[in-house]
């Protein structure tokens, strides 16, 4: 494992300030099991809430019964559809997602009503007591049938929530060398540890609510849950609860709504929880999409053109679906040159679990088409699939297919040569031999199990590289918010940047630090009581909110500056931060900045605005994104052939960060970011047969553990972007993108040692049959 | 509800009276909505992801899967007794310096499975770090800073014992 060295970054960073890695501000509360999460919070006089879900993934509701659930002793609540006082529906893009269904449901698990009552237990039996009576309908379960219009509606929204189309350069150019296959990438669960939960507190008269609720997205959550409560938004105050992990999952309403209604309906405060198996029906999931993809290239493996449909199943309710399009559809070419394309994109409603965010968000699912076909050219133009990706590599300058430029740095060329470079693991199949000369099982694949045969084991190796936009996309403003205040020497930062295990809590303090010269800083509660942030997502906080805390903190050092100049007959034009210091390095004159502040208060808040960008023309033209990050993964994998074993030995990757602000949490995001994509390549996914799931619990929804998950040995790429506050990128979404293709291509490449052939694996994830059948 | 029973629990030291409670409510149940001890977390309530992870009679358990009535007459110790508030022990400050913490939902179980794992393997290897811990499962790490800190707090805790 290659871990930055602290002052890396920057050489002589004081510890705290940004370039270093201190520690988190609330690791200690976390080890020690006293940080708040959620699930921990509870207000005296407090009832539960639950819900009550539809069994079947079309029906409609002939009647609803409460009278059994309200012979229960300390039931205090019933409400369906019927008591929400406001809009009914709500959703991120399009509001067409009931608060509780009033006369269809449209998937297995979406809300039919909820109960209030004393206890959990209580509320348990009540949901039971409800007695609903549906007439089932035919569900909408194929994707192509939403696209053919074979189906009838099943929502009055229609059944393709977007169709866009890409048509870049000329659309009839050919290529000397062509390949092509289809992709199918499995439905992932975002599998937070931190199960949904919250607590609403209304106010006295029913004029309002706090909410305490973990989420990604403070003001958008209050913006839907007002609309629904018939309220308006500052009647609606949101405090973060501790998260519990997130990944995409919190950024569409759970149980938001429900909440806050029956608090208001008992005036008194009510708390909800779902179970592991509740939360894999009640937050959305990364899209299942298949994918078919064409490759022109000259006889030397330079892109000519791509030619694309991509058809990604939303499921019941529209969520992002159109956005997680757009990313998959106008990334499609990768982080390579590609002159000419013609790409189809289709997202649909069918009667699947809704789909929307996951760490990647579309990027995702197109990079397992494009990196496959990546080597599948490389193989047809007899070159190697690292020269052929290096050939290709896009540059800052170059263009996406909807004709916008990649004005970001873009060291595609370099993650990739610098992952290369990474050594290949020391060990041989099976590890070091054990004391009795035989291999460690535990590192063979299938491992406790005992089913392997070292001899049987083929080793492989696989590529994988890929582009993430980075902030929202298509003139949406997504800005943010933050406030500074200086007092007593003591600085304290506000803003509603939700905090979901990522660091930014970490990271803006060493902001102030860096730019006041002041040690000392204190974050205040994050709330609503400011400005938004935006969404904790499209990896977008240390660039969006960094960029806030980075510009409030600059509006308080002019301020200071300006006093200290007044104070000391000096110019404020020249002073500058050096360490803790103030200086003015002309005269050599220096005062602690701490006692540059004595007696004084400056409090400034500021917005951080990304530059616009724009819709996407009929043709898929036009500059949709803020900015681009890229990375490069290298998977080496043991494959038992007979068994369809896999046991992922290690992953090297060279990432595009910009500048890495605090290392050791960059490191983080990688390894964790690298574990989901391993989970999706071939552990993760959630079964739905007949639109019924089939594995929604940790039992059969299989998460990497500790004896799955490999040494990752990384560098990073640090060239500071210019057009970045920070000069940092995101860096949490790359991680998981082309890892999964590097370590499928890896299977690939073991098999075809075993038989001069191997298995095409086009889809993920790999299961055991697709390598042994 | 159910029957309300009363009976005393050893926790973290101290006796602890439980009153209505059901007789058949989980341990994990028990420490959080009866006694205030919410720092054994619940995440799939099926023993899969050890996030609930204490210790009965000196074995690490998910609380999940025991019954709280089962546990008369037997020392629990939950996160909240590994050490003082404020003060944090050696493998939960590892953790911290290590960034083996994200959002930290896993990490009290985490916690006292490595307590458990190095009081009784002082120095694991890498393997056997990896085998005793799979029982815990993390979202956010990618499970490195993890191995990290424990490799961390078995050194340390070598030196010092030469």
């Amino acid at each position: 494992m290659t871990i930055v060295e602290e002052t890396a970054t920057t050489g002589t960073a004081r510890h705290g300030a940004l370039g270093t890695s201190p520690t988190r501000p609330d690791g200690v509360a976390k080890v020690q099991g006293s940080f708040e999460f959620s699930s921990d919070i509870s207000a005296d006089g407090c009832l539960w809430g639950a819900t009550l879900r539809s069994p079947h993934p079309y029906a409609r509701i002939v009647s609803i019964d409460p009278s059994a659930a309200w012979q229960i002793d300390g039931v205090q609540a019933v409400i369906t559809a019927e008591d929400v006082p406001g809009q009914m529906t709500y959703g991120l893009i399009s509001q067409d997602q009931p608060v509780f269904a009033g006369d269809v449901v449209r998937y297995v698990g979406e809300p039919v009503a909820a109960v209030a009552a004393d206890d959990p237990e209580t509320c348990r039996r009540a949901i039971e007591a409800l007695a609903v009576e549906y007439e089932v309908l035919d569900p909408l379960t194929d994707a192509e049938a939403a696209i053919a219009g074979d189906h009838p509606p099943i929502h009055p929204d229609g059944n393709v929530i977007r169709h866009q189309r890409i048509v870049c350069g000329d659309p009839d150019a050919t290529g000397e060398v062509v390949v092509e296959g289809t992709y199918e990438i499995g439905m992932q669960d975002q599998a937070f540890l931190g199960l949904e939960a919250a607590l609403a507190i209304p106010d006295p008269g029913g004029k309002g609510v706090e909410l305490h609720i973990a989420t990604q997205w403070l003001h958008e959550d209050r913006a839907q849950i007002a609309a629904c409560l018939g309220l308006p938004e500052d009647a609606v105050r949101l405090v973060l609860g501790g998260v519990g992990g997130a990944f995409g999952a919190r950024e569409d309403i759970s149980l938001q709504v429900h909440t806050c209604l029956l608090a208001l309906r008992l005036a008194r405060p009510v708390r909800m929880a779902y179970s592991r198996a509740e939360s894999f029906l009640g937050h959305v999931h990364r899209h299942p999409a298949t994918i078919w993809m064409r490759h022109h290239a000259t006889g030397t493996g330079e892109i000519v053109k791509i030619e694309s449909r991509m058809v990604f199943d939303g499921g019941a309710y529209a969520s992002t679906s159109s956005a997680v399009l757009v990313n998959a559809i106008t990334l499609a070419q990768g982080p390579y040159r590609c002159p000419n394309a013609v790409v189809d994109g289709w997202a649909v409603r069918t009667n699947h679990l809704p789909c929307g965010a996951m760490r990647g968000f579309g990027a995702v699912q197109a990079c397992f088409a494009y990196e496959t076909q990546m080597d599948r050219l490389a193989a047809a133009c007899d070159v190697d699939p690292v020269d052929l990706r290096i050939l290709n590599a896009m540059r800052t300058g170059d263009t996406l297919i909807t004709g916008q430029p990649v004005l970001n740095v873009a060291p595609v060329a370099e993650c990739i040569r610098e992952t290369a470079a990474l050594p290949l693991p020391d060990e041989p199949v099976g590890g070091a031999p054990m004391p009795d000369g035989g291999p460690d099982v535990m590192k063979l694949p299938g491992g406790a199990g005992r089913t392997a045969d070292a001899s049987n084991i083929v080793r492989g190796i696989g590529w994988g590289a890929s582009i993430k936009n980075l902030m929202y996309s298509e003139a949406f403003d997504d800005y943010s918010t933050a406030r500074c205040r200086i007092e007593d020497g003591v600085v304290t930062l506000k803003f509603a940047t939700a905090e979901v295990g990522q660091g930014f809590v970490t990271l803006a303090p060493q902001i102030a630090r860096t730019v006041l010269g002041i040690d000392d800083v204190r974050l205040d509660r994050i709330d609503t009581l400011i400005g938004s942030s935006g969404s904790t997502s499209a990896s977008r906080q240390t660039w969006m909110s960094g960029g806030a805390v980075n510009a409030a903190c600059l509006a308080v050092r002019a301020k200071i500056f300006e006093h200290v100049a007044s104070s000391n007959g000096l110019d404020a034009e020249t002073l500058l931060i050096d360490g803790t210091d103030i200086v003015e390095p002309a005269t050599g004159w220096r005062q602690d900045a701490v006692e540059a502040c004595a007696g004084q208060t400056f409090d400034e808040t500021a917005e951080y605005h990304h530059p616009p960008t724009t819709e996407l023309d009929e043709h898929g033209q036009g500059s949709p994104h803020t900015a681009f990050a890229f990375v490069a993964h290298r998977a080496v994998v043991d494959v038992d052939p007979d068994l369809g074993l896999v046991k992922v030995v290690q992953i090297a990757t060279a990432q595009d960060v910009g500048r890495a602000l605090n290392p050791l949490s960059v490191i983080g995001q990688i390894e964790g970011g690298i574990a989901q994509g391993l989970g999706l390549a071939v552990m993760e996914e959630i079964i739905q047969i007949d639109g019924v799931i089939r594995n929604g619990n940790f039992t059969d929804y299989l998460l990497p553990t500790f004896l799955d998950m490999p040494p990752v040995v990384a560098t990073l790429i640090e060239e500071p972007d210019p057009l970045a506050p920070l000069g940092a990128k995101g860096v949490g979404e790359p991680p998981t993108i082309s890892s999964t293709p590097a370590i499928v291509a890896a299977i690939r490449d073991a098999l075809r040692q075993v038989d001069g052939v191997g298995k095409p694996l086009h889809r993920v994830p790999v299961r055991p049959g697709d390598i042994c059948l | 509800m159910s029957e309300a029973e009363i009976y005393r629990l050893h926790v973290n030291g101290e006796r602890r009276d439980v009153t209505d409670s059901w007789v058949g409510e989980s341990l994990l149940d028990v420490l959080r909505d009866r006694l205030g001890l919410v720092g054994a977390k619940g995440a799939c309530e099926q023993g899969e992801c050890g996030s609930c992870s204490v210790i009965v009679d000196d074995e690490l358990v998910c609380s999940c899967l025991v019954m709280a009535a089962s546990a008369v007459g037997q020392r629990i110790v939950t996160v909240e007794g590994i050490a003082a508030p404020g003060t944090p022990s050696d493998v939960q400050q590892a953790f911290v310096d290590a960034g083996a913490v994200q959002c930290g939902f896993c990490t009290p179980g985490l916690i006292m499975a490595v307590h458990d794992l190095l009081d009784r393997t002082p120095a694991p290897t890498d393997t056997e770090i990896r085998e005793e811990l799979a029982g815990n499962v993390c979202r956010c790490t990618g499970y490195g800073r993890i191995i990290d800190a424990v490799q961390r707090v078995a050194v340390a805790r070598t030196e010092r014992a030469s």
